[in-house]
C-alpha cells in the first residue's frame, strides 16, 4: 500500500482542456472519492493515475516514486472498471488468476491466492462458473477479486457501482467500504453520486470543468463548501443562494441583505463592495414569525420524517427542511430565519467562498 | 380501420405468413441446389449417360469420371492390350474396356494442391494483416484515419481484373509470374481491404476496457491483444476468413492469366480437361465435385461463427 500524490496534473485532448492543474494527496490507506458531474475530468484524472492516459503536464507520485510516464503495467495498481471488464472467454477462477499468471506466480500458489480472494468476497461457490451467466453484483465481486488478488499498491475504481441496480448498489457500498477497512488499501474511487461518496470516502475531491474545487472530508465538503459549485452540487436539495450587493470588513459578523441584517460567522477577510451570495442549507432555514425574510409557501415535498418546503421570497425560491409533522398551506405567508453559525458567503464573480470563522479557506480543508 | 375479430400479435408472424415464408425458402433452396446436384450426379455417370437426352436421373453409377480426372490414358490396339498382364486396379480396368491403358497420373492433384496452398496461404495472410491493421485503426489515433480507410476500401471498388494487364507485366518483370508466392500476394492484396473493414467492425465492438484491464494487470499491449482481444474476435476472424477463402479458392481470371505449368490452380485446370480427348463431362464434373469439398468442409466447420458474423453488431450482449 502506498500514498498517492498528484501535483498540478493537466490533460488536454486537442483543444479540449479536460483536467486543469489538479492536485491532491491520498494518504496510505485512505479512501478518496473523485466526485463531480459527468465530463468534469474525474475519470481522466483516474486514468492518468492508472497510466491509461499520459498527462500533458504535472507529476504523479506513487509511494514516493515518480510514475508520471510509467506504463500502466509497471505501476503495480489495480483498476476496477464500470463495466467490470471480465474476460468473457475465461471462467471466474481464470479471471481472478489472470493478473497472477502475468507475474509468473506458480499454479499452486496462484490457486491458493485465488481461493483466498474468493473467500474474502464470498464468491467461492462461483469459481468454476463462466462469467457470462453471473448477476451484476457477482460480476462486480469477480472484478474486485481480480483487483485484490495481486495485493497492489492501490486500488483505482471507475464508477464500479454505476451498472448495478439501486438495491445492489446500497449493499455493495457497505461491502466495498468494509473491504477497504479490512485490506487498508489506498483507494481512489470515481463517482458522480454524492451519496456513494459521502457514505464511503475518507476524503472527497470535488471536480468541475477539469478543476479540483475542494478536497476535504465529507463533513467539511457539506458544511464548509469552498465554492458555489460545491455548495450547489453537494446536498439534495442543494444549498439556497441569496444574492446581494455589499462589502465586508475583517471580523464582521453580519451582512446586509438589502435593508435586512443577517448574522454570519465572523469574516476572516475584507472585501470591497461587490456582488456576493449568501449560502444556507435547507436544514438551516427556520420558520419564525419574526423572521427577517418573508415569503409565501409555494409547495412542499413529503420525504417521510422531513419535508422540503419551497417558499417564494424576494430573493427567489428558498427551500427549507422541516419536520413533516408541521402542516403548511400553499400560499401561506411565513417568516424565515437562518442559523448564523452555518452560513457561507461566496464571491459571485469567482464563485469562491469568503473565509469566515466557519470556512478557514483553501480548497484543501 | 378494418374490423378484424382475430387477435393478432405485432411480433409473431401469422401461421399463413410463416408457411408462405417457409415455402419461399424451400423453393430457393431447391433452385440453388439443382446445379450442385447436377454436377455431383454427372460426376458418377458414364460419358454416354452424361450426354443423353432427356437427362437421366436414375443411372448406373460409374467411377469413370473420377478415374479420368486423376489419370492420363492412351488409346491402344486390342492386340497390344492383350499382351499386357491383368489390369492394374479399378481405373485401368475401366480404361481397358474403352481400348485404353492408364499412362500415368494427371495434373489434377498438383493443381489441387496449388489451390490449397494459394487459397489458404492468402487467406491466412490477409486475415493476419487485416486483424493487426483493424486493431490499429480501431484503437489508436492514426493520422488521416478516415482517408486511409477509404483508400483501403477504394482498392475494392474496381473489379480486380481491370488491372490484370499491368499486373501481368509487373509479375513478369519481377519474376512472380506463375509462382505460388506471387498468387498468394495477389489474392492477399485483393482480400486485405475486405478483411480490414470487416474486422474493424468486430474489434470496434470489443470494449477497450478489456485490454486496459490486462495492461494494468501487467501485460504488454501485444500480450493483451493476443490473450484478450483475439479470443473475443474469433467470430469476426472466422467470418472474414471464409469470405477471403471463397474469393481466393474460386478466383479464375488471374489464375488463367498468371499461372500455367508451375503454380496453376484447379479452376483454370478443370476446363482444360474438356480439350483432352473429347468432351469428357463426367471427368469435368468429378474435378468440380472434388474442388467443392474443401470450401464446404471449411464453411461447415465455421458455420456457427459465420452466422453470427453476418449479423454482427446487430445484437449486443
Amino acid at each position: 500500500m502506498a500514498q498517492i500524490r498528484v501535483e498540478a496534473l493537466d490533460k488536454s485532448f486537442g483543444t479540449f482542456h479536460a483536467v486543469k492543474a489538479a492536485s491532491f494527496t491520498v494518504e496510505d490507506g485512505q479512501f478518496l472519492c473523485l466526485l463531480g458531474p459527468s465530463g468534469c475530468g474525474k475519470t481522466t484524472t483516474l486514468r492518468m493515475i492508472a497510466g491509461l492516459e499520459l498527462p500533458t503536464a504535472g507529476t504523479i507520485w506513487l509511494g514516493g516514486e515518480d510514475v508520471t510516464m510509467n506504463r500502466a503495467s509497471a505501476r503495480d495498481i489495480a483498476f476496477v472498471f464500470q463495466l467490470f471488464a471480465l474476460y468473457p472467454h475465461m471462467n471466474v477462477r481464470r479471471n481472478i488468476g489472470f493478473p497472477l499468471k502475468c507475474e509468473g506466480v506458480g499454479a499452486a500458489e496462484r490457486d491458493r491466492r485465488v481461493v483466498e480472494a474468493a473467500r474474502i468476497l464470498r464468491i467461492s461457490h462461483l469459481l468454476g462458473r463462466s462469467v457470462s451467466g453471473l448477476a451484476g453484483g457477482d460480476r462486480q465481486r469477480v472484478a474486485l477479486g481480480r483487483a485484490i488478488v495481486r495485493k497492489p499498491k492501490c486500488f483505482l475504481m471507475d464508477e464500479p457501482l454505476g451498472a448495478l441496480d439501486t438495491e445492489m448498489r446500497e449493499a455493495m457500498i457497505h461491502e466495498l467500504r468494509a473491504l477497504h477497512d479490512r485490506l487498508g488499501a489506498t483507494t481512489v474511487y470515481v463517482t458522480h453520486d454524492q451519496l456513494e461518496a459521502m457514505a464511503m470516502a475518507d476524503i472527497i475531491a470535488v471536480m468541475n470543468n477539469g478543476v479540483v474545487e475542494q478536497v476535504a472530508s465529507p463533513r467539511d465538503v457539506y458544511d464548509r463548501p469552498a465554492s458555489l459549485f460545491v455548495a450547489d452540487f453537494i446536498g439534495s436539495p442543494p444549498m439556497n443562494f441569496l444574492p446581494f450587493f455589499g462589502s465586508l470588513q475583517t471580523g464582521a459578523q453580519a451582512v446586509w441583505l438589502g435593508e435586512r441584517e443577517v448574522a454570519i460567522p465572523a469574516a476572516r477577510e475584507a472585501l470591497a463592495e461587490s456582488d456576493l451570495v449568501l449560502g444556507v442549507r435547507p436544514e438551516h432555514v427556520r420558520f419564525s414569525d419574526r423572521g427577517m425574510v418573508r415569503g409565501e409557501v409555494y409547495g412542499s415535498e413529503y420525504l417521510g420524517t422531513t419535508q422540503i418546503v419551497t417558499v417564494t421570497t424576494h430573493y427567489g425560491a428558498l427551500k427549507a427542511r422541516s419536520p413533516s409533522s408541521i402542516y403548511f398551506r400553499t400560499g401561506e405567508s411565513v417568516g424565515l430565519d437562518f442559523r448564523p453559525d452555518t452560513l457561507s458567503v461566496f464571491d459571485k464573480a469567482s464563485g469562491r467562498a469568503i473565509r469566515t470563522a466557519l470556512y478557514e479557506g483553501g480548497a484543501h480543508g | 380501420m378494418s374490423a378484424s375479430n382475430a387477435a393478432h400479435s405485432i411480433i409473431e408472424p401469422s401461421t399463413g405468413a410463416r408457411r408462405f415464408a417457409g415455402l419461399l425458402v424451400i423453393l430457393y433452396a431447391i433452385i440453388t441446389m439443382v446445379p450442385l446436384a447436377w454436377i455431383v450426379l454427372t460426376s458418377f455417370k458414364s460419358p454416354d449417360d452424361a450426354i443423353s437426352y432427356p437427362p437421366k436421373v436414375v443411372f448406373k453409377p460409374s467411377l469413370e469420371g473420377y478415374c479420368n480426372v486423376f489419370t492420363t490414358r492412351s488409346r491402344q490396339t486390342q492386340e497390344f492390350i492383350q499382351t499386357l498382364g491383368s489390369p492394374q486396379g479399378l481405373c485401368d480396368n475401366i480404361a481397358r474396356s474403352r481400348n485404353m491403358v492408364v499412362a500415368g497420373p494427371s495434373n489434377y492433384v498438383p493443381r489441387f494442391i496449388n489451390s490449397l496452398i494459394i487459397a489458404f496461404g492468402s487467406t491466412a495472410l490477409a486475415v493476419a494483416l487485416g486483424t493487426l491493421s483493424a486493431y490499429g485503426f480501431s484503437r489508436f489515433r492514426v493520422p488521416l484515419k478516415d482517408d486511409l480507410l477509404f483508400f483501403i476500401l477504394s482498392t475494392r471498388m474496381m473489379p480486380p481484373i481491370a488491372v490484370a494487364i499491368p499486373i501481368y507485366l509487373m509479375y513478369r518483370t519481377v519474376g512472380l509470374s506463375d509462382t505460388r508466392v506471387g498468387m498468394i500476394l495477389l489474392y492477399t492484396s485483393v482480400n486485405v481491404s475486405l478483411a480490414v473493414w470487416l474486422l474493424k467492425g468486430f474489434i470496434d465492438e470489443i470494449p477497450r476496457e478489456y485490454e486496459e484491464a490486462a495492461m494494468i494487470d501487467g501485460y504488454t499491449r501485444f500480450q493483451a491483444f493476443v490473450k484478450v482481444v483475439l479470443p473475443q474476435a474469433t467470430t469476426g476472424i472466422a467470418a472474414t476468413a471464409i469470405f477471403c477463402l471463397i474469393f481466393a479458392w474460386n478466383e479464375y481470371a488471374f489464375a488463367v492469366l498468371l499461372t500455367s505449368g508451375n503454380a496453376q490452380t484447379a479452376p483454370p485446370f478443370i476446363p482444360i480437361i474438356i480439350g483432352e480427348g473429347g468432351q469428357d463431362w463426367p471427368a469435368v464434373a468429378a474435378g468440380t465435385t472434388i474442388f467443392l469439398v474443401p470450401i464446404v468442409v471449411f464453411t461447415v466447420l465455421l458455420r456457427k461463427h459465420l452466422l453470427r458474423g453476418i449479423t454482427f453488431g446487430a445484437v449486443r450482449k
